[in-house]
């Protein structure tokens, strides 16, 4: 069995008003020293696989068919045994 | 003409389904049906609609999971041999989502829900979705969507203009288009686009919202129009050829 852990993030060059916002919210804070933040999504899965190269290839699978939509979003995903 | 045979998707969340339903049936007086999204075939059908609302409750993206639904592997092909296709807020998102339509859409840039009337210069009137309407007209229909700020990429977004194939935008009152006009930060005020070949059409406001004339707005049963029209022009084609 893997567990992959995966990380959406809106593409560089999309605006993110979502993390905007929360970087507004850390100013208000007096926390001067952030700079920017950018909100994305982390998904957990567990594959049952036999092999790793086998558990990353699933996971790429999923990422390009659903969990990432490209023309927003780029993916990273790290694949380790459990 | 014979009354068109409209089916109307309803996915699980789905919130606008009985609304285009009711005014195809009732107002309009067609032939509307709804298509459980579980369905694996549409039957027999002349166009599609993708109502609004919240399907699979926007998990993951809005449309993402909708887009996989067995109903629409159906879809997909009806759509590829030039069937008429509307998308309607939700619906435009699942199309976007399915590739259908090119382009994404992203959460609103005030991140607030907006639900308001708004208007809708038409770019193009020579359309099956826009034929009863004039080039530059202004429509007034609501739109109620946390996430219709549209965006392709630059090559994309380049194509579709020089294309024709952005339908409606987001205007002032006499046709203006402006920031201000813009209710979620759409690239180019853009509220409504077809694809390539003019069949699949997505639109983030509501033209069902604004077709019963007891809420005294009908300027969304042009759209609806448009599309019996290009029905009557079809036959007639056919009927001269």
């Amino acid at each position: 069995m893997f567990l992959a852990k995966i990380l959406v993030t809106l593409r560089k060059s999309i605006l993110d008003p979502q993390g905007k916002a929360v970087h507004h919210a850390l100013q208000s804070l007096r926390m001067k020293d952030v700079q920017e933040v950018r909100i994305g999504k982390f998904i957990e899965m567990k594959i049952d696989s036999a092999e790793k190269a086998r558990a990353e290839q699933v996971t790429e699978e999923a990422c390009k068919k659903l969990l990432a939509n490209p023309v927003m979003e780029d993916y990273a995903f790290s694949v380790e045994k459990i | 003409m014979t009354k068109l045979k409209l089916g109307v998707v309803v996915y699980p969340g789905s919130n606008c389904d009985h609304d285009a339903y009711y005014v195809l049936k009732e107002i309009l007086a067609q032939d509307a049906r709804l298509l459980w999204h579980k369905d694996s075939a549409i039957g027999d059908v002349d166009v599609i609609v993708l109502p609004g609302g919240f399907s699979y409750g926007d998990y993951l993206r809005c449309g993402a999971i909708a887009r996989f639904s067995p109903i629409m592997e159906e879809v997909i092909n009806f759509a590829n041999k030039g069937g008429t296709v509307l998308g309607i807020c939700n619906g435009f998102q699942i199309l976007c989502e399915a590739g259908l339509l090119p382009g994404a859409l992203l959460r609103n840039a005030s991140l607030k829900f907006v639900c308001k009337y708004v208007h809708l210069r038409v770019e193009i009137a020579e359309t099956r979705f826009t034929n009863r309407c004039k080039t530059g007209e202004v429509l007034h229909i609501p739109v109620a969507h946390g996430e219709g700020n549209y965006i392709a990429e630059d090559v994309t977004l380049r194509r579709i203009e020089e294309n024709g194939q952005v339908v409606l935008r987001y205007c002032e009152a006499d046709g203006t288009v402006s920031g201000r006009a813009n209710p979620n930060g759409s690239v180019n005020n853009i509220a409504g686009i077809m694809n390539e070949r003019g069949n699949i059409l997505g639109m983030m406001p509501h033209p069902e919202r604004a077709s019963d004339p007891a809420l005294r707005h009908t300027d969304g049963q042009k759209i609806f129009r448009s599309v019996f029209e290009s029905f009557v022009l079809q036959e007639n084609h056919q009927i001269l050829t």
